[in-house]
């Protein structure tokens, strides 16, 4: 009885979330960060992680007092956890799969993307080890994280810095910040992605 | 004690990115080609809630946990930074498909080429650090 309980309860959670799920309870998680006396910003750990392995020593912006940042550690690291009993334990009954729609699967097939509708993986096959030894991933998996370290500190924030915290508290700057993310989007969507396959 | 309550709320975050498929480079791809509502769908009503909440705090001048006023900094408005750094941040997020919570997440369900993206965003971190004085903002 108890433990059809929890069959039930994990099937429920197991299912694909709809964006109405999705969006409201990123709100909560801001909310619950701000009651907690904290903006909610995921990037900024990058740079606490710079600062506690000798960082501070080279140069002032690294000057911070990252134990003060410790809390945004602990909310990267649960996010760790998170995805391993997400992955681990609630599994949906197609597995891990990203549900796009026939749009995407053609447009990804036209420049040599080869997946097929209905079992497109969540994470790409290219990006992995193996995809990494090719010229495309190390460009999509090492340049990608590079520019994402380096934009997200010169802007400030990143998307839950600047999309979700940002423009809830109607700052002018994380529209500008959004538009630029859309910008820096779009033109490696539409110029670069297309040539790497 | 204390400070298990951030890795909880790290917990619920990787739930909501992973089962929402956010997480997933086919689906930042579809959200820049335009094809789906999806992703909008999702930042759009965590802005619309993120708005709510934001005005209850203000106008019920809510306090937090130490009970202290809750306030939001205003960002600077120093316009440069944040269009020349977003579009640099967003060329990173489509190519690999992740900004840095997904990084985290995809981490935690054993996608541990991650780690190369993650040890990339640091490096991109430390050179934005050298580079900042030299930089318009």
């Amino acid at each position: 009885m108890v433990e059809s309980f929890f069959i039930v309860i994990r099937d429920f959670i197991a299912q694909p979330w709809p964006w109405y799920v999705a969006g409201p309870l990123l709100a909560f998680v801001m909310f619950i960060l701000l009651y907690f006396g904290h903006e909610f910003g995921i990037s900024e750990s990058f740079r606490l992680m710079c600062a506690a392995d000798g960082a501070d020593k080279m140069n002032e912006f690294f000057k911070i007092n990252w134990r003060a940042g410790e809390w945004n550690l602990l909310v990267a690291l649960g996010a760790v956890f998170g995805g391993y009993l997400a992955s681990h334990y609630f599994l949906g009954s197609h597995g891990d799969i990203a549900h796009v729609g026939n749009a995407t699967v053609e447009s990804l097939n036209n420049i040599g993307i080869p997946v097929k509708l209905g079992a497109v993986p969540l994470v790409p096959d290219f990006i992995s080890w193996n995809g990494l030894l090719t010229g495309p991933g190390l460009l999509m998996i090492a340049g990608g994280g590079l520019l994402v370290g380096f934009g997200a500190r010169y802007a400030g924030g990143c998307t839950s810095g600047h999309a979700i915290s940002g423009l809830s508290a109607l700052q002018l700057p994380s529209l500008v910040a959004v538009i630029g993310f859309f910008i820096g989007g779009l033109f490696v969507t539409y110029f670069i992605i297309p040539y790497l396959f | 004690m204390r400070m298990s309550r951030y890795i909880i709320v790290g917990i619920l975050l990787g739930f909501i990115l992973y089962k929402s498929e956010a997480v997933s480079w086919f689906r930042i791809y579809e959200m820049f080609r335009f094809q789906s509502f999806h992703m909008f769908g999702i930042i759009g009503s965590a802005v619309v809630a993120g708005i709510l909440a934001v005005q209850l705090i203000k106008r019920k001048e809510m306090k937090n946990v130490l009970g202290k006023k809750i306030t939001i900094k205003d960002k600077a408005k120093t316009y440069p930074r944040y269009l020349i750094g977003g579009i640099i941040f967003g060329m990173g997020w489509a190519l690999a498909g992740a900004c840095p919570a997904p990084m985290f997440i995809l981490l935690g369900a054993g996608h541990t080429v991650f780690f190369v993206y993650f040890v990339a965003a640091m490096t991109g971190t430390f050179i934005y650090g050298l580079l900042r004085k030299r930089l318009p903002h």
